[in-house]
């Protein structure tokens, strides 16, 4: 059960998917205008992204490498169906809320870097926990910044009134443009971490600045150099060829 | 009909601008927005892509998912119509228009799993569009993609020249200004 709790604490705090590594930054931006939305995005996350590891670690055995791109997204495009489908029946205020968003956790990169990262090579367990870590630390970034936004935008935090009467709430922060200052703080805080970590000379390349050109192609994170494996001289094999589906 | 086509225009391009309102696209928006002439060959193939995918995935969920009664399975059907038909155009312009590949070829991988693409595509089925109102939409999106691409790119150009404090350096300073490019949008919120 070591490697269970390992994946977790993996997850949650050193390869946090926000806030270390920086993926999946659309969804960040536009659902956490509170911090009930931004739990709920997270945890919807969870579940495909556990659900998906799951199944793809059960069928890495018969997946041919050269398609296992597009089968990863049939994989995770079910499950985002199938998730998407409970929420309009179970948690209706939720669904309104997320609204497209839930739809577009398919090209949330998080979740076909792991699939590509880790469950393809790893057993079953070890994949879910992975799923489940992710996830949680997915959840735990949203939340907060959900929180914090909701808290200078509206004076409350899930929906409670906590700040004091004379407190002015400052609507930007709950608009579009408040959700590009946070992360703008958020990474300069990223940037301050790491600046000060190669000064005191640790290594810091885990820390990434997100996704490069396109949702899904995230940095070194996992799916790395995946479009481009014949000119990149791609480690991880140059099999995808141009004549196949990039997802 | 041609004032309802001509207010979607303006509220997807501007008022609801993609990246600036919506977050989609935001990769390519932060990724390839160092210099003007790329971001311009990027937003002419978002809009081409787009504009396309709009029109195939109208047409897909109209004749076939909605009289087979299969509407639940519209996101996995448009992800893997999306990416072939990325794939088919990219494999078109080659053949035919080697000029035109030339120009828009290195954007065309980068855009297939663009959240933006999906994300008019399903835009356009939840707003009940017919296939032209969903072409025109997609347009519409694109441009305001393009629009918002080549101000940014514009304004980074400049901004390599400034003094920027250590920790805001490379994306945080981007990200600044896009939040104040939001702002400015948020103006043409009153023109409709």
């Amino acid at each position: 059960m070591n490697s269970a709790k390992e994946r977790l604490v993996n997850g949650i705090v050193k390869e946090n998917p926000t806030f270390v590594l920086m993926l999946g930054m659309c969804p960040t931006l536009a659902v956490t205008t509170s911090a009930v939305n931004g739990l709920g995005m997270g945890l919807t996350t969870m579940v495909v992204l556990a659900l998906s590891n799951v199944f793809i670690s059960l069928l890495r055995n018969i997946i041919p490498d050269k398609v296992r791109i597009p089968a990863f997204i049939v994989i995770i495009a079910s499950f985002v169906t199938v998730v998407e489908l409970l929420l309009q029946g179970y948690i209706p205020f939720l669904y309104d809320a997320l609204g497209i968003y839930i739809p577009l956790i398919v090209v949330n990169c998080i979740i076909l870097g792991r699939a590509e990262a880790y469950a393809y090579k790893n057993p079953v367990l070890p994949s879910l926990f992975d799923g489940i870590g992710m996830g949680l630390g997915f959840s735990v970034a949203l939340t907060c910044i959900g929180a914090v936004r909701e808290l200078l935008g509206a004076g409350e935090i899930f929906g409670i009134h906590v700040m004091p009467d004379s407190f002015v709430p400052v609507s930007i922060f709950i608009m579009a443009p408040g959700a590009f200052f946070v992360l703008a703080l958020l990474t300069a805080i990223q940037n301050k971490v790491k600046i000060n970590g190669e000064k005191k000379g640790k290594d810091m390349s885990r820390i990434q600045s997100g996704c490069g050109n396109d949702c899904m192609n995230c940095a070194d994170a996992g799916c790395a150099h995946r479009l481009y494996d014949e000119k990149a001289g791609g480690t991880n094999g140059g099999q995808i060829k141009e004549g196949e589906k990039n997802g | 009909m041609v004032k309802e086509l001509l207010v979607i225009l303006i509220a997807s391009s501007l008022v609801n601008n993609v990246v600036l309102s919506q977050f989609l696209g935001l990769c390519p928006f932060l990724g390839v927005s160092k210099k003007t002439d790329t971001a311009t060959g990027m937003g002419v193939a978002v809009i081409f892509v787009i504009t396309l995918a709009s029109a195939v995935t109208g047409a897909i969920y109209q004749y076939i998912l909605e009289p087979l009664d299969l509407k639940y399975l519209q996101t996995i059907v448009f992800i893997l119509v999306i990416a072939a038909l990325v794939q088919f155009v990219e494999m078109f312009l080659k053949k035919f228009m080697p000029a035109l590949y030339q120009s828009l070829g290195v954007y065309l991988p980068l855009i297939t799993t663009n959240c933006a693409v999906l994300g008019v595509a399903l835009t356009n089925v939840q707003k009940e569009y017919g296939i032209l109102t969903g072409i025109v939409n997609g347009f519409a999106t694109a441009a305001g993609f393009t629009v918002s691409i080549v101000i940014l790119a514009g304004i980074r150009e400049k901004l390599k020249y400034n003094d920027i404090p250590e920790s805001f350096q490379g994306m945080p300073i981007v990200l600044v200004t896009a939040g104040l490019m939001a702002i400015a949008f948020c103006g043409f919120s009153g023109l409709l």
